[in-house]
């Protein structure tokens, strides 16, 4: 029930669930639990404060806030790349101590190896297991063909565009068959048909693969089509200002998705809950 | 490093490799690039041709001189000799600044211990003036292979060393992180991230080491003794054989380029083969 710590009681549109978690079977077990998050730069600057937050098993959950809110430190405190500095993060119950095998990580700038294949790239944490070659290569194609570059195995990262670069890092995080895939705002060096785009092949792949993605982001479009639960960071120092569960019908078209009333709704009522606290 | 040493020692190999993607690369342009080049070094002989045949001075010999003097002299034998002589510390020096200069410039930037005693001390090498040195070797080490190939060594080594240490410290924190997360073990995250992303600048300190250890070479030859390729242009230069003596300077010079060469080619296919054909 930590999930709902910080829920904002006002805007009691019907297209957001106050306790959406409540009705959702799978909320006595939450994957990633974390608890009393707070992190502090140099001592002085605060850029999380007292983060409490289940993320549900086998759903997609947001990160949405401005920049500077310490969304993407939360992240990072979750795949065990940052330490926080009080508090504790537990993934399936085994707390956090640094990176682990159930967790694999997208980057913003794609981190692939410049003089590495598509197919070693999209292996890589494959290899740094141990994997046998075979073995891994045959995986890597496999989820190369998932992300639809499928044809792209012997090219090298500065030959292919951003979003492509993007699916590599996909790719690899799906390799190593991790349970909770962390995305650090994938899309913001990408344009925007591609955007869309792999938006739309991220559903599929969300439908599909049946893990749990943790995703960072500031366009609140993007959250609203993607996630199943949107957890509002406020600014400095980042405390969770409310949750929110989109539950858009995704059984249409993206483009009647997209103009999907509810769907509309629910992007202007985020909108107007972030204004209220970036005047 | 290893390859550094069949790259300096055994040249026909990778050349040939590099004779392959030269003409690759040359059909992808079209022989445009190659002919370009051509055209270059034609340009600059015939220049040398006119300057020579002016002259500009007595001293200075046409290019086809040069040429012919260099062709007799390969007929002869001397100028063969006069290489195995200078290659023997020319060789064991590079090989051991290449192999000491890479692994002391990795280890600095990877462990700040490390830094704080070595750094200094190739700072202070790269900055002294080599050449003033080089007699103070002789008068420790005396007139011996150990004194060129310490001399090789006083010239290559700082610059391959402190390049292989800000390749280490500037290598993509990004893919650090990335290893991380996907939990590579300190020895992969040497092997696997941080070699391949420096090698690019660890071979640009190689490139300058190598030729600084050509500097080297021909300082001792012409400082301490009198041998190989030194003596030659010592000889010539003595008894007013101008053309032999640019000979046996150009022949220098050419073999340096080459082995440069041929030192680039090695780290885009042993470590960088992404930027093959580009």
């Amino acid at each position: 029930m930590g999930a709902l710590h910080r829920i904002d009681p006002a805007p009691a549109a019907a297209t957001i669930l106050q306790r959406p978690s409540a009705l959702d079977p799978s909320a006595g077990d939450p994957v990633v639990q974390v608890r009393g998050i707070t992190k502090r730069y140099g001592g002085s600057v605060e850029a999380l404060k007292d983060i409490d937050l289940d993320i549900p098993r086998g759903k997609l959950t947001t990160l949405l806030g401005p920049s500077g809110c310490g969304k993407t430190t939360l992240l990072k405190i979750i795949a065990g790349l940052l330490e926080p500095s009080s508090g504790e993060v537990r993934v399936n119950g085994r707390e956090v101590t640094g990176p682990g095998p159930e967790r694999a990580f997208v980057f913003q700038d794609f981190a692939l190896m410049p003089w590495a294949t598509v197919l070693r790239n999209a292996a890589f944490g494959l290899e740094l297991r141990g994997v046998p070659r075979r073995e891994r290569e045959d995986i890597g194609r496999h989820y190369i063909r998932e992300v639809g570059l499928a044809g792209f195995e012997e090219r090298y990262p500065h030959e292919l565009s951003g979003g492509m670069r993007q699916r590599v890092g996909l790719a690899r995080a799906l390799a190593v068959k991790a349970e909770v895939l962390l995305l650090d705002e994938p899309f913001s060096a990408v344009d925007e048909q591609t955007r869309r785009k792999f938006q739309e092949d991220l559903l599929r792949l969300v439908a599909q693969e049946k893990k749990t993605f943790l995703f960072v982001t500031h366009s609140i479009e993007e959250a609203v089509y993607l996630s199943d639960g949107i957890v509002m960071l406020s600014r400095r120092p980042g405390r969770i200002n409310r949750i929110i569960e989109p539950a858009i019908d995704r059984s249409g078209s993206p483009d009647e998705i997209r103009r999907d009333k509810h769907y509309l709704d629910t992007v202007e009522e985020i909108w107007h809950g972030l204004r209220d606290y970036v005047d | 490093m290893k390859t550094t040493m069949d790259g300096v020692a055994a040249m026909p190999g990778p050349r040939h490799g590099a004779g392959g993607t030269l003409l690759r690369a040359a059909a992808a342009m079209g022989g445009g690039m190659l002919l370009w080049r051509l055209a270059s070094i034609a340009l600059f002989c015939g220049l040398w041709e006119v300057a020579g045949r002016v002259p500009i001075s007595p001293a200075f010999p046409s290019f086809s001189a040069t040429a012919i003097a260099f062709r007799d002299m390969m007929a002869d034998g001397s100028l063969p000799a006069a290489f195995a002589v200078t290659l023997q510390p020319l060789v064991l020096g590079v090989v051991i600044s290449a192999v000491l200069g890479v692994s002391a410039g990795v280890l600095m930037g990877l462990r700040r211990g490390v830094e704080w005693v070595a750094a200094p001390v190739f700072i202070v090498f790269q900055a002294a003036p080599m050449a003033a040195l080089i007699p103070l070797v002789t008068f420790v080490y005396g007139i011996g292979l150990t004194a060129k190939v310490l001399a090789v060594c006083m010239l290559a080594l700082p610059v391959i060393a402190l390049n292989g240490y800000k390749a280490v410290r500037n290598v993509n924190p990004s893919l650090l992180a990335m290893a991380r997360s996907f939990m590579a073990s300190p020895w992969q995250r040497v092997v696997k991230i941080i070699i391949p992303d420096a090698s690019p600048v660890i071979f640009a300190g190689l490139r300058l080491g190598v030729s600084a250890g050509f500097i080297g070479v021909i300082l001792a030859e012409l400082l301490i003794t009198p041998t190989g390729i030194g003596d030659l242009i010592t000889y010539h230069r003595s008894i007013a054989n101008y053309a032999e003596m640019y000979a046996s300077i150009a022949s220098i010079i050419l073999f340096s380029a080459l082995t440069l060469a041929v030192l680039q080619r090695i780290e885009t296919v042993f470590f960088r083969p992404e930027k093959q054909g580009a």
